[in-house]
């Protein structure tokens, strides 16, 4: 285990060396969402009954501070690696693909976390909002922070170059995380919107994670729950199998 | 004893094009062993195959005993490779990549080592500077220092010394000699020959992907039987004689290049020169080098190819 112990290590110390942008920027540019959404639509989105619109978006953008920092990490760890040729310094080891993917997934996961405690508790200052369910807020929050650990995984090893990551980025990731009812309920959409929403699995990630903020949520949390892990399932096969293939990595 | 590295009809091939083509060979452990060939010869794909980079089309390669492929765990914790790319990891500095390729090897506790790899390799006062900061010279030193953390029993170095200036030169083979003294096997491509003939015993050479010559240096040697005769004579017009030779003029400095087989044909030349009363200013044997089989081999080979 000490293998996987150091590539975690190195993994948490390469994102923590430079904290600046890849902690504080994330939670500042959230609660600027947070400030601008708030204050423009306070009087025109009262979602559920007794709560206001910035204590329903708090959950939201935590979640999705969560998501994004989570895809980041292993996405731009991998592909600097890549680019810069240092990946051969794991790939000359005896570590194992499952190593390798846990490391780079775990890393990414903590990472997810951390920001997305920094925008909550810098959020809660300003708009005290507190878990109901505290059980649901963790396990959503590790099982999202993992899900776009995993997929950066993915992005990382696909990706040649910096330019096909970002498009994962802006046109994968930014889309799925815009419109999976961070900034609104989606029965607030009209029934087209409503459906193609439960086609995103991000929808389910944020849905359960607000579930265990309030106790009520658009869609029942324990689906939401099963897809997801579903979703893990899936996708960590996927990227166990181009690990182990050495798909675009091991020519 | 197993061999330390041994390769079996081994291939690799990429579409039409052939990186290696049915390769064997054998290498001992304790060896101090030369790969040498032209840029493209092969040299880096077999390297990166028995590192496990690269995935052979066919055929098999161990490193002390074990498959490359179906064991490569006990293969890489036992090889340590010196990659050709200046690779570095801008985040890190010196010491801090030496502990954590340590780690990745299962290896906790390694300061011991990792102190004496940085004085040998004369990185010590180096060991808290980001590798960012370090020159190329320097950032080669720190590639060497992280493929023998572990200690391998096998070390592959890819053209170790390209770029790297004289001292570090003398420095690093005198480590890396040391360390075959110690018992680690020793596989290095080059382009200085030189440094191949004075540091290994024996030596494969590649061409279009596949073994040309394997063999020990002395035997090598020992086949070419050209000499040549360099003088510096006090006249520019040479006795008709010599024709039956392959004269060479280099107008730098006003020599004449004399190809010769056998010693005792340096008596008849000599002899030829005096009767046409031309004086000798400067004369000079050169012994064939290893220099002159790799060109030799090369041509011939190509000779074949047409």
């Amino acid at each position: 285990m000490t293998g996987f112990y150091t590539l975690l290590y190195k993994e948490l110390l390469r994102f923590w060396k430079v904290a600046f942008q890849t902690v504080l920027a994330p939670v500042l540019s959230s609660l600027l969402y947070l400030m601008i959404f708030s204050h423009v639509l306070a009087e025109r989105a009262q979602v559920y009954a007794d709560v206001s619109y910035a204590a329903f978006l708090i959950p939201g953008l935590v979640m999705m501070a969560i998501l994004q920092n989570a895809f980041a990490n292993s996405s731009s760890s991998l592909i600097q690696s890549k680019i810069t040729g240092n990946l051969v310094f794991i790939l000359l080891t005896p570590l194992s693909y499952l190593e390798i993917f846990l490391a780079y997934v775990v890393a990414s996961m903590l990472r997810g976390l951390v920001v997305g405690l920094g925008v909550y508790l810098v959020a809660a200052w300003f708009y005290p909002v507190s878990p109901q369910l505290s059980g649901w807020v963790i396990v959503f929050a590790l099982l999202g922070s993992a899900i776009l650990g995993v997929m950066g995984l993915i992005a990382g090893i696909v990706s040649d170059k910096f330019d096909q990551l970002a498009g994962f980025q802006n046109f994968i990731i930014l889309p799925l995380t815009f419109l999976s009812g961070v900034f609104y309920s989606i029965h607030s959409l009209p029934s087209t919107w409503q459906f193609l929403s439960h086609l995103n699995p991000f929808f389910y990630m944020v849905d359960g994670f607000r579930y265990g903020f309030f106790g009520f949520s658009d869609f029942s949390p324990y689906i939401s729950l099963l897809i997801i892990l579903a979703c893990l399932v899936v996708i960590s096969g996927w990227a166990l199998w181009m690990l182990r293939s050495g798909y675009k990595i091991r020519h | 004893m197993t061999p330390a590295i041994e390769v079996q009809q081994l291939s690799k091939r990429y579409g039409a094009l052939t990186a290696l083509d049915d390769i064997d060979l054998k290498i001992e452990q304790g060896e101090f062993f030369a790969l040498l060939g032209s840029n493209g010869a092969g040299k880096t794909t077999l390297i990166s195959i028995l590192a496990g980079l690269i995935k052979p089309t066919s055929g098999t390669a161990r490193v002390m005993g074990y498959d490359v492929q179906s064991q490569y765990q006990q293969t890489r914790q036992r090889l340590g490779v010196v990659p050709q790319e200046l690779v570095y990891d801008p985040f890190f500095n010196v010491r801090e990549m030496l502990v954590m390729q340590s780690g990745y090897f299962g290896i906790k506790h390694n300061d011991v080592w990792i102190d004496e790899i940085l004085f040998r390799l004369d990185l010590a006062n180096k060991a808290h500077v980001n590798l960012r900061a370090l020159s190329g010279g320097m950032k080669r030193r720190v590639l060497i220092a992280q493929a023998l953390v572990h200690k391998p029993p096998v070390i592959i170095l890819d053209e170790p010394t390209a770029g790297v200036d004289v001292d570090l030169r003398q420095s690093l083979w005198q480590f890396v000699q040391q360390l075959n003294q110690d018992g680690h096997t020793v596989v290095l491509t080059t382009h200085y020959l030189e440094e191949a003939e004075a540091l290994c015993r024996r030596v494969a050479m590649l061409k279009q992907g596949r073994v040309v010559v394997l063999d020990s240096i002395e035997n090598l040697v020992r086949t070419i039987r050209d000499y040549t005769l360099l003088l510096r004579l006090s006249t520019n017009i040479l006795p008709d004689g010599l024709q039956s030779w392959t004269v060479k003029h280099d107008p730098v400095g006003e020599l004449y290049r004399i190809s010769i087989k056998e010693y005792t044909e340096i008596e008849t030349i000599l002899s030829l020169l005096r009767e046409a009363g031309i004086q000798i200013i400067d004369l000079q044997l050169r012994q064939p080098d290893l220099e002159d089989v790799f060109v030799k081999t090369m041509e011939m080979d190509q000779a074949v190819a047409l």
